[in-house]
């Protein structure tokens, strides 16, 4: 593969955005339909070189090297533009471009007659370029330049129905708090050039990802910098990835389009917190105090998204806390591999890619079957033209392919073997057993809230009696038109394609095929693994806490043997806690916004601002007014005042100076 | 003698201001057309000698495109121009925005002879003050520049007009009295005029008339009025508020930036020791200036008063990048002064059209635009997204390298607890710039601002030039640093690191 092969990955998508913004839509807005097909064949394209780059980084040792470009050099600040090509880059340059096609192409149904049609696709091939950039990026100011786009995409695409008070709040809410974790992030940069000097006598540059590696593994930079480098990082990587304790935009989130949904907010761009993670993870693997952070955050996140995804009746929002839930599993997956590597001493850069592969193979299963399971989403809602799941029940029967699919992707999700999510999910629960039993227990634990909250969605959205839809009540998003239909094929397909997907992704590492590709490891025969798992009793355990947890949705929801509503009532002050969000919004909104800080300390500045600061000049201005009227009085034009005047001047003039001089 | 570039650029626009002023019978189409072409050269010219400036290093530490004339022999005064890698991106800043205030002052019917006369001598006083190398001259031109912003503001200006005017007059001349102090104590010690000559030389072998850092200071209190820096900022919302759209995008495009560079040419690179000395203390200012700016700033209900505050925050991030004292922060001192002009000129223009076409101005009256002005919508959103710094708009490139140089700085004690201060401001900014976006164009469509137009074809031509620019600065930074570091680079040679 060559390097402009690889620089095409990002331009393909990012010629689609400036011929869709400069040409089609100002110009050519009665044929926006272009936007779309040209945005499917700029994806596809780059999907294909994709491939080409996994290919090429299959069995090559370490990344391929191409030489960066100079772009800016000021005194000793020299930053080169660079594509860092390894085996991470490649698997998820497949993801983004696989699944934003995926999400293209069902978009091209879902969108259809939308006015804003051309900004969508132009919109949507902005994001998957910067998504492309933030992953090929050799340079972590231009990672940073990237990160900052997709958040700008991210911001744009959940406001696209700008009408929309509340998605006009939830874009704005989402860009500030992902804000907040980037300061972290931008810090880090400029403690990275900060430690320029230490580290460019060995003709490095502390803001090239080989550069930094290479530091960290000479030693170059010592524990407790590597630590706060590691804390600045983990900071944007939370923010993005929405884990606590900045999880909270990402549930407003869902009011963009459901494909958004499905591309920024499932698969690719929260998932950007996870990547950047993995693609420090020498940082911190050098740092341990800051795995154990990314471990237990991440844990934490996992169970504490998850019990709010059990009560949400809004089937997005419940898909969303399950993206939350999911990215703090990976997390978890990469700071408990990371420790266990640690704690076995001579880290080398394999052992450390190796820790990576565990995490970043949930992430590779995660991102088709939570794509699938927005997508399908995006279909209940296109036919019944709400989001509530209590309008909804009995769509088995009118939107087959949309139920089979998405039960598989619930499966997968739930862990279930053989499907997809079973072999990462799996992987994590080992490693975090070894390693540390409450994170373990959180984890297993998670896995039982998982199976639950899914399955309450396959037995409230699919089963039962059609509860009649809300028509028109939610927007534009709503399509209803009578009674509930499967969506056009346009739509099915690609959540078909996403569902094989959904059931056959986890297979690569069956074998240890994708361990040994991301870099360490071996293989073994695919059979011997495929039914060999099932010899250990780990799987089986999870296995069976998954099985209850769907028997206890199909209790509850299915057959209706408990009652879900007494249920509430039972547990009413927990349920309230889980449906009220732990009343984090509200904290956040007291805490900045309402008292502590806008309406607060800010109002009061600008009282001060006011009142004092302005009110001294112009209390400085009335003086000096009215000074000047006093003195006018004494301006009497007799010239015996004048002289008395001039004698006391001339008198104190001559004391100063003989004091004075 | 070759052709005298730099006279022609500053003097173009008060030629034009004359024949406007005094040629009888001149109407409103041949005034503004008059307008065009006088400002017209001397932008073209400015990018000419943007092209043909000398970028090697061998260029460090000289002025080029250099006039020197006897003025006044008595006192050593010289009329001596010249630009350097600081003042150049100041220079081609103050012509465009000054060619592009024309056609955003295409609907002024009122009084339009004395309004573009006084709009052109504006221009020709800023372009003075970025080109004087010699510092009677500086001040001159300095000081020109307070009667036609008077006028503009108190003639076309809206609101309290005559209050912010006087205001703006009687603060920048109180700043400007303690600077004429400061310029003739450094005459008195050094009994020269010359920016160029006493910088050679320095300071140090003269016995100074008054402490050093009085002078310093003197000079300083001028510079800091007009950047502004807390407390003394109180002037700028004011004046910003109640100016008519193309003077609000000169002053807060370039006029302001007199303040910044008047403290690289004289406080930094005259006194070297003294700016190291009191750095902590300014660059303490400068936090509080990005902080408390954007603090007020969140709390503004007015479109225009919003931006206004803005600039105060964002100003501050130059004196940060000014008194970091290394070539990387200065760099980026200077690149923010050339952003913030075209971001914060381009927010002004499209806060103006907003303004102009929907005669509406309170933020919690506006909303749901996007549908009504897209074209204004998205070039407004672009001007704002350049404002909070996103990568792609000059914005980042200009912030990101004050962070970086202000950070790794060794000069200034705390420097990196004062740095990651003033890199919160960017989170607060993000807050006052969407929630502005929100309250204009996102909502709910309301009635009152249907037939509102969106922008004709002029205003997208002016419009769109400046998008290129911020777009072309912040994807391609070099085209502009590679400038402006050769003109900080003698100054990087003055400051020593301690111990």
């Amino acid at each position: 593969m060559s390097e402009a092969a690889a620089w095409l990955v990002l331009f393909l998508p990012l010629a689609s955005f400036l011929i869709i913004s400069l040409v089609i839509r100002p110009f050519f807005n009665r044929y926006s339909q272009w936007a779309g097909y040209l945005t499917i064949l700029a994806i596809g394209g780059a999907l294909v070189l994709s491939l080409m780059a996994l290919k090429a980084t299959t069995g090559h040792e370490g990344p391929i090297g191409w030489d960066p470009h100079s772009w800016i050099t000021v005194g000793s600040f020299n930053l080169r533009l660079g594509i860092y090509m390894n085996s991470l880059t490649a698997i998820m340059l497949v993801v983004v471009s696989g699944v934003s096609l995926m999400v293209q192409v069902y978009s091209q149904g879902y969108m259809k007659g939308d006015p804003g049609y051309a900004r969508y696709f132009a919109f949507m091939s902005l994001f998957t370029a910067s998504m492309l950039g933030l992953v090929l990026a050799s340079n972590v100011v231009m990672l940073y330049a990237f990160w900052e786009l997709v958040g700008l995409c991210s911001y744009l695409l959940i406001g696209f129905w700008y009408h929309r008070p509340a998605a006009a709040a939830a874009a704005k809410k989402a860009f500030i708090v992902t804000r907040l974790g980037d300061f972290g992030f931008l810090l880090a940069i400029l403690y990275l050039f900060f430690h320029q000097g230490a580290i460019a006598g060995q003709g490095l540059n502390s803001l090239e990802i080989p550069d930094i590696y290479r530091a960290v593994q000479t030693g170059l930079l010592g524990t407790a910098v590597l630590t706060w480098l590691g804390l600045g990082i983990f900071a944007g990587a939370v923010g993005k990835s929405a884990q606590f304790p900045l999880h909270v935009w990402l549930p407003d989130a869902m009011e963009g389009p459901t494909p958004v949904s499905a591309l920024i907010h499932a698969a690719t761009m929260v998932a950007a917190g996870v990547f950047l993670v993995a693609r420090f993870f020498p940082i911190f693997e050098a740092a341990p105090a800051t795995l154990r952070l990314v471990a237990v955050i991440g844990g934490a996140t996992a169970v504490f998204a998850a019990t709010m995804g059990m009560v949400m009746n809004d089937i997005k929002r419940v898909v969303a806390y399950s993206t939350i839930s999911q990215l703090g599993y990976m997390m978890l997956g990469l700071g408990v591999a990371g420790l266990a590597v640690a704690r076995e001493g001579h880290v080398t850069a394999e052992v450390a890619r190796a820790a990576v592969a565990i995490g970043i193979f949930h992430l590779f299963n995660h991102a088709f079957f939570k794509a699938l399971l927005f997508l399908g989403s995006g279909s209940v809602n296109h036919a019944t033209g709400t989001v509530d799941m209590r309008l909804m029940g009995g769509l088995r029967k009118v939107m087959p392919w949309t139920y089979i699919t998405f039960v598989i992707a619930g499966l997968s999700l739930a862990g279930v073997w053989p499907l997809a999510g079973f072999w990462s999910k799996d992987e994590i629960l080992a490693v975090a057993l070894k390693e540390q039993p409450v994170l373990f227990a959180l984890a297993l634990l998670t896995v039982f809230m998982t199976a639950f909250y899914i399955f309450r969605v396959v037995f409230l959205t699919f089963c039962g009696e059609y509860r009649g839809g809300a028509p028109g009540e939610h927007g534009h998003d709503a399509h209803a038109h009578g009674k509930p239909h499967e969506s056009p094929p346009v739509m099915v397909v690609p959540m078909v394609i996403l569902s094989v997907l959904a059931v056959i992704s986890g297979f690569w590492n069956v074998n240890g095929a994708f361990s040994v590709f991301m870099g360490e490891g071996q293989t073994k025969g695919f059979f011997e693994g495929f039914f060999g798992i099932l010899a250990h009793p780990l799987p089986w355990i999870a296995m069976i806490v998954a099985g209850l947890g769907i028997f206890l949705a199909y209790l509850m929801y299915g057959s209706k043997r408990i009652s879900a509503e007494r249920m509430g009532e039972r547990f009413k002050p927990i349920y309230t806690l889980f449906y009220r969000k732990y009343y984090f919004d509200e904290l956040y909104e007291n805490l900045f916004v309402r008292r502590s800080l806008v309406n607060g300390l800010f109002a009061g500045f600008q009282k001060f601002d006011t009142n004092v600061v302005d009110g001294a000049v112009n209390g400085l201005a009335n003086v000096t007014v009215a000074t000047g009227k006093g003195v006018r009085r004494w301006q009497t034009g007799q010239l015996q005042l004048y002289g008395l005047f001039m004698g006391i001047g001339i008198v104190v003039i001559v004391l100063v100076l003989l004091f004075a001089g | 003698m070759s052709f005298s570039y730099l006279s022609t650029i500053v003097f173009l626009p008060v030629i034009g201001a004359i024949i406007i002023a005094f040629v009888p019978g001149l109407r409103d189409r041949a005034i503004k057309s008059i307008a065009v072409i006088f400002t017209a050269v001397p932008l073209a010219l400015a990018i000419f000698l943007f092209v043909a400036f000398d970028r090697s290093l061998v260029a460090a530490g000289t002025f080029q495109f250099e006039e020197k004339v006897a003025w006044i022999p008595g006192i050593n005064a010289f009329y001596h121009l010249g630009v350097d890698g600081i003042s150049l991106p100041m220079v081609v800043l103050t012509a465009l925005l000054g060619f592009l205030a024309v056609p955003i002052s295409w609907k002024i019917h009122e009084r339009p002879r004395e309004y573009f006369a006084w709009l052109l001598l504006l221009e020709t006083s800023i372009l003075g003050v970025f080109t004087s190398l010699d510092l009677l001259l500086f001040f001159l031109f300095w000081e020109v520049e307070i009667i036609p912003m008077y006028f503009l503001i108190s003639i076309w200006g809206t609101g309290r007009r005559e209050y912010s005017a006087i205001k703006y007059v009687v603060y920048t001349l109180f700043g400007s009295a303690l600077m004429l102090a400061g310029i003739l104590s450094l005459y008195f010690t050094t009994g020269s005029l010359s920016i160029t000559d006493i910088a050679v030389t320095g300071l140090g072998e003269y016995t100074a008339v008054i402490p050093v850092a009085a002078i310093f200071f003197l000079l300083l209190a001028g510079f800091a009025v007009k950047l502004p820096v807390f407390p003394v900022h109180t002037w700028l919302p004011d004046a910003h508020t109640d100016a008519p759209t193309a003077v609000s995008v000169m002053l807060a495009g370039t006029l302001i930036k007199m303040g910044g560079y008047g403290m690289i040419r004289l406080n930094v690179t005259l006194f070297p020791d003294v700016a190291q000395q009191y750095a902590p203390i300014l660059v303490i200012l400068a936090v509080i200036s990005v902080l408390y700016g954007a603090a007020v700033t969140l709390r503004q209900t007015d479109l225009k008063r919003l931006i206004a505050y803005s600039s105060i925050s964002h100003m501050g991030y130059v004196l940060l990048g000014i008194f970091a004292l290394t070539p990387i922060s200065l760099t980026g001192a200077t690149l923010q002064m050339f952003s913030h002009g075209v971001v914060t000129g381009l927010l002004f223009a499209m806060a103006g059209l907003v303004m102009h076409n929907a005669h509406e101005r309170n933020l919690a009256k506006l909303g749901g635009l996007a549908r009504q002005m897209p074209v204004i919508a998205v070039v407004f959103s672009v001007a704002a997204l350049g404002s909070l710094g996103l990568p792609s708009t000059s914005g980042f490139a200009a912030e990101f390298l004050v962070f970086v140089g202000s950070y790794a700085s060794t000069l200034v004690a705390g420097i990196q607890v004062y740095t990651i201060l003033a890199v919160l401001g960017v989170v607060l900014a993000a807050g006052y710039i969407l929630w502005m976006l929100q309250r204009v164009f996102y909502g709910p469509v309301l009635d009152q601002f249907n037939g509102s137009p969106d922008a004709d074809g002029l205003e997208k031509a002016y419009i769109f030039t400046l998008v290129a620019v911020i777009m072309l600065v912040g994807i391609y930074p070099a085209i502009l640093t590679d400038v402006i570091k050769i003109g900080v680079s003698p100054i990087a040679g003055l400051l020593v690191t301690p111990g």
